[in-house]
């Protein structure tokens, strides 16, 4: 039974590191709270049978694609005066009609999940099924993919450019000196 | 055999094409040039189709290629020469030739010089896919060209509006027969399954008894359309007014060939009309009444042209006349040699017209006869056919016609004294015309005399007009054999007699001045009565009074389209909607996704709770 | 560890759900593109633990492919997202994302 309390810690850990992350003032905590999430995740990955799908977790979404973030927060440099202004951007009542949709949906999804009992059958899918599977059946899915990660590179490193000119003919608004090569693929 | 057919209606088409094109920027030795040598070239081929049907004495046929192929429908673009096209091939070719030579001249110094010819050859053209077509289709093609070209030519001179209202008029009333005709078509198609010719008559035979009323009302409807094109009653109207084009127009499109389509059309389907007694009597009325309402104005005109437009609607009403009676080979006959002398009647006028300065009145005229004696003794021998004194070309027609109407099993003395009685008014109205430009004193002076280029095609027309009674015409294939009618002695006596008693009777009134008709002219019937015929028994006002004036008081009270409120009204609704809608772009990010969520949730909500729930 | 847990689905597919949810308000309620382009993350992320919770229940790896390809679309999601806030923060010189509402239509 110690694993069914791993699950629960878990998930327990990656709610509440959830709610933290989307409710900071600083974006940089919010990174960090949202990375905590992941790796929450990951050992849920880990323990439902998926180890795989864990490790991928870690390594790209919890390494790569948030240390993009990092990067970028790092880039912009708001520092403290992205503090003030995000108090300016995020104001208590905005959750109001938003958390009472959420509200609805989760209340749908809680009738939709009572209505029925079963139990994860507790095989363990490795890497090797997962490989096998991925370059068989789901071939075409994977170039497919590689496709969609080319068109990201090339627009990621269109839209990096810095000497993009306004449209309204004004030149780049401020220099931001610290912005250097932002190609971040 | 018979490979070339196809030449003679496209080197005209291919004329129309060059001037055409090249808008007018030919010299006009060349535009002459291009517009008679392609007449003149189909009228050989013309002369080599008769040969090769003299010689093998059978129809040809030619199918160039299936023109729409959908369904059980494919009529071909196929032409068919017998007899009677061949008549008609000649007609065309041969008189048109004259009338482009005569033009050559006559209409030398237009500016539009080339626009003429290119519209000459285009007419041409169509009325040869007209009577060459062997089926009801391509008729029509042709049919509706001519129809076009008439419009262009009646509105040549469109700087003057009045010439453009009378184009419209032209077009407007025969595009009413036009429908009726179509209409025809469709309900023969419909009900035979073809269009052919030789088909449609043998599936009308085998499937319809004689008299059923589908026939009947499908050989109305063909004889709308033919009603219209040749200017019989109700849609006559038209053919006065056309005379606004040039002279040679008139000479070609609005006497010799274009208004004879509608005989054409219903000799073509002849073997219908055979099928429907009714619809055959309702032709030979319609001619009848036209021939002596028409004949009846033609005495009251002074319009030198309007006076010889009459006479061509009454000439044609003998035409049908001859139709209803079932005497189709003389009405043929009669189309040819009224196509000789209405050409030469009218291109004889022309001359007169060109030489006194585009003077049209008559009573302005007189004492030509020394002054342009080409003309006068075209005239002269014009009129006499056209009055059909004995041996002119005229008179072996309209006696054919007569006899025949005699014979007729339905009300035939009744139709031969009609046809009697025009045959009086018209060798009246017609030496009316002869006696008043040509004699007496001379009113204004003609300036220059008509050249060879227009001298040449009347002699020839002359020539035609006496003796083209001798021509055979070789339809005897074509239509069913005639009894031949049997010369009662009086009858055969009477009917020559009577126009020599109306020349006499014209020589009296009006050269020698004998008959004094002032009391009766002066008298108020006689003037109400001269006024009614003046205005063609008061056709145009009937039209204008019930068809135009309230069509032209909808127009005006719709001047607002009450139609387009229904659709304005849908537009304004979008339009209003729109604008609703477009508030809810705020480009504001979040408030769209908020609006997507509340829509998930929604959707979520009615697949849970209506369709019995896919919860698992 | 050679045999995974036997855990009710419902309870992974709830944690799914949740973790949506709370994506989806960060989403309509941030204003700074930073926090919303996370907030996507943490939707993208919550739909993966779907599919893997799905797969374990049959045993199968499609679920578990079903991430893969999530992710891929993640990072390209991301490295697009980033370009256009660094286009966004210096033509408007703010991260707020009312600013581009200038898009109208």
């Amino acid at each position: 039974m110690l694993e069914l309390g791993l699950f629960y810690i878990a998930a327990t850990v990656s709610l509440i590191s959830t709610v933290l992350a989307v409710t900071r003032y600083n974006a940089a905590h919010a990174l960090i709270y949202l990375i905590i999430s992941l790796l929450a995740s990951a050992i849920i990955f880990y323990l439902v049978g998926a180890p795989f799908a864990a490790v991928l977790e870690v390594v790209i979404y919890a390494g790569a694609i948030m240390v993009l973030f990092v990067f970028v927060i790092m880039l912009l440099n708001l520092g403290q005066s992205g503090d003030v202004a995000e108090h300016v951007l995020l104001r208590p009542r905005m959750w109001i009609i938003p958390s009472l949709l959420c509200v609805i949906l989760f209340v749908e999804i809680v009738y939709v999940l009572q209505s029925s009992e079963s139990l994860l059958n507790g095989v363990v899918v490795g890497p090797k099924e997962v490989g096998l599977e991925l370059f068989g059946p789901y071939v075409l899915a994977v170039e497919i993919a590689s496709m969609l990660l080319l068109a990201g590179l090339v627009g990621a490193y269109h839209l990096g450019r810095r000497y993009f000119t306004d449209v309204r003919d004004v030149p780049t608004a401020q220099p931001l000196a610290a912005v250097s090569g932002d190609d971040h693929e | 055999m018979a490979d070339y057919i196809y030449l003679i209606p496209l080197l005209p088409l291919m004329g129309f094409l060059l001037l055409f094109t090249t808008l007018g920027n030919l010299p006009k030795a060349l535009v002459a040039l291009v517009g008679v040598g392609s007449v003149a070239s189909s009228a050989m081929l013309v002369l080599l189709t008769a040969l090769e049907f003299m010689t093998l004495r059978e129809p040809l046929s030619t199918t160039l290629y299936t023109w729409i192929n959908v369904g059980g429908f494919s009529p071909f673009v196929s032409f068919y020469v017998d007899g009677l096209t061949l008549t008609m091939l000649s007609v065309i070719t041969g008189v048109g030739l004259l009338i482009h030579i005569y033009s050559s001249l006559f209409m030398l110094d237009d500016k539009d010089y080339s626009r003429f010819f290119s519209y000459m050859n285009l007419f041409v053209s169509a009325m040869l896919v007209l009577v060459l077509a062997d089926n009801l289709l391509l008729l029509f093609v042709g049919w509706e060209g001519v129809g076009l070209c008439s419009y262009l030519l009646v509105g040549f001179w469109h700087e003057d509006s009045a010439n453009g209202a009378a184009a419209r008029k032209a077009f407007i009333v025969t595009r009413v027969g036009d429908t009726a005709m179509a209409i025809g078509m469709f309900l023969l198609f419909v009900h035979l399954g073809t269009l052919d010719f030789a088909p449609m008559t043998a599936a009308a035979i085998s499937q319809w008894p004689e008299g059923s009323p589908v026939l009947t009302i499908a050989c109305l409807l063909l004889l709308g359309g033919a009603v219209g094109k040749s200017a019989q009653l109700p849609l006559q109207t038209w053919l006065p007014d056309a005379m606004a084009g040039p002279t040679p127009v008139s000479a070609l499109i609005h006497a010799a060939t274009m208004v004879t389509a509608g005989v054409y059309l219903i000799a073509r389907t002849h073997d219908l009309f055979l099928l429907s007694p009714f619809a055959l009597n309702t032709v030979a009325v319609i001619g009848a009444a036209t021939l002596l309402m028409a004949a009846f104005t033609a005495i009251t005109q002074h319009d030198i042209k309007r006076i010889l437009a009459y006479s061509t609607i009454s000439q044609i009403g003998y035409m049908f006349l001859a139709l209803g009676v079932g005497a189709w080979a003389s009405s043929i006959f009669h189309l040819m040699t009224h196509a000789f002398f209405k050409a030469l009647l009218f291109l004889a006028a022309g001359a007169v017209i060109y030489s006194l300065h585009h003077e049209h009145n008559i009573f302005k005229m007189g004492g030509l006869r020394k002054k342009l004696p080409v003309a006068f003794w075209s005239f002269l021998i014009g009129s006499a056919a056209l009055a059909a004194l004995p041996f002119t070309s005229g008179f072996y027609s309209k006696d054919a016609i007569l006899l025949s109407a005699y014979e007729n099993a339905w009300q035939g003395p009744l139709l031969w004294g009609i046809g009697l009685l025009g045959a009086l008014l018209t060798s009246i109205y017609s030496f009316r015309l002869v006696f008043i430009v040509f004699f007496g004193e001379v009113k204004t002076e003609p300036s220059k005399p008509a050249g060879w280029l227009m001298a040449a095609p009347l002699l020839v027309l002359c020539l035609l007009a006496l003796v083209g009674g001798f021509i055979v015409v070789p339809v005897m294939d074509v239509f069913p054999a005639a009894t031949g009618p049997a010369h009662d002695g009086l009858i055969a006596i009477i009917t020559p007699a009577v126009p020599i008693v109306g020349v006499v009777i014209a020589y009296l009134i009006f050269l020698s001045h004998s008959i004094d008709i002032s009391p009766w002219t002066d008298s108020k019937i006689g003037k109400a009565l001269n006024r009614f015929w003046f205005s063609h028994w008061a056709m145009d006002w009937l039209y204008d009074t019930f068809i135009v004036k309230p069509y032209a008081w909808m127009a005006d009270v719709n001047r607002m389209d009450i139609v387009d409120w229904f659709y304005n009204f849908t537009a304004d609704v979008v339009r209003f909607l729109h604008e609703q809608t477009t508030q809810s772009q705020t480009g504001q990010l979040r408030t769209y996704a908020g609006v997507m969520v509340l829509g998930l949730a929604a959707i979520t909500a009615i697949a849970f709770f209506s369709g019995g729930g896919t919860a698992p | 560890m050679n045999e995974a847990i036997v855990i009710p689905m419902e309870h992974g597919l709830l944690l799914a759900g949740i973790l949506f949810l709370i994506g989806l308000l960060g989403v309509l309620v941030r204003r700074n593109i930073i926090l919303i382009l996370m907030s996507l993350e943490i939707m993208l992320n919550a739909c993966g633990l779907a599919f893997i919770v799905a797969g374990a229940h049959w045993g199968v790896a499609d679920g578990q492919i079903m991430f893969m390809l999530i992710l891929s679309i993640a990072a390209a999601e991301v490295s697009v997202g980033l370009g256009l806030l660094l286009q966004a923060h210096r033509r408007f010189g703010s991260l707020d994302v009312d600013q581009a509402s200038r898009m109208q239509g």
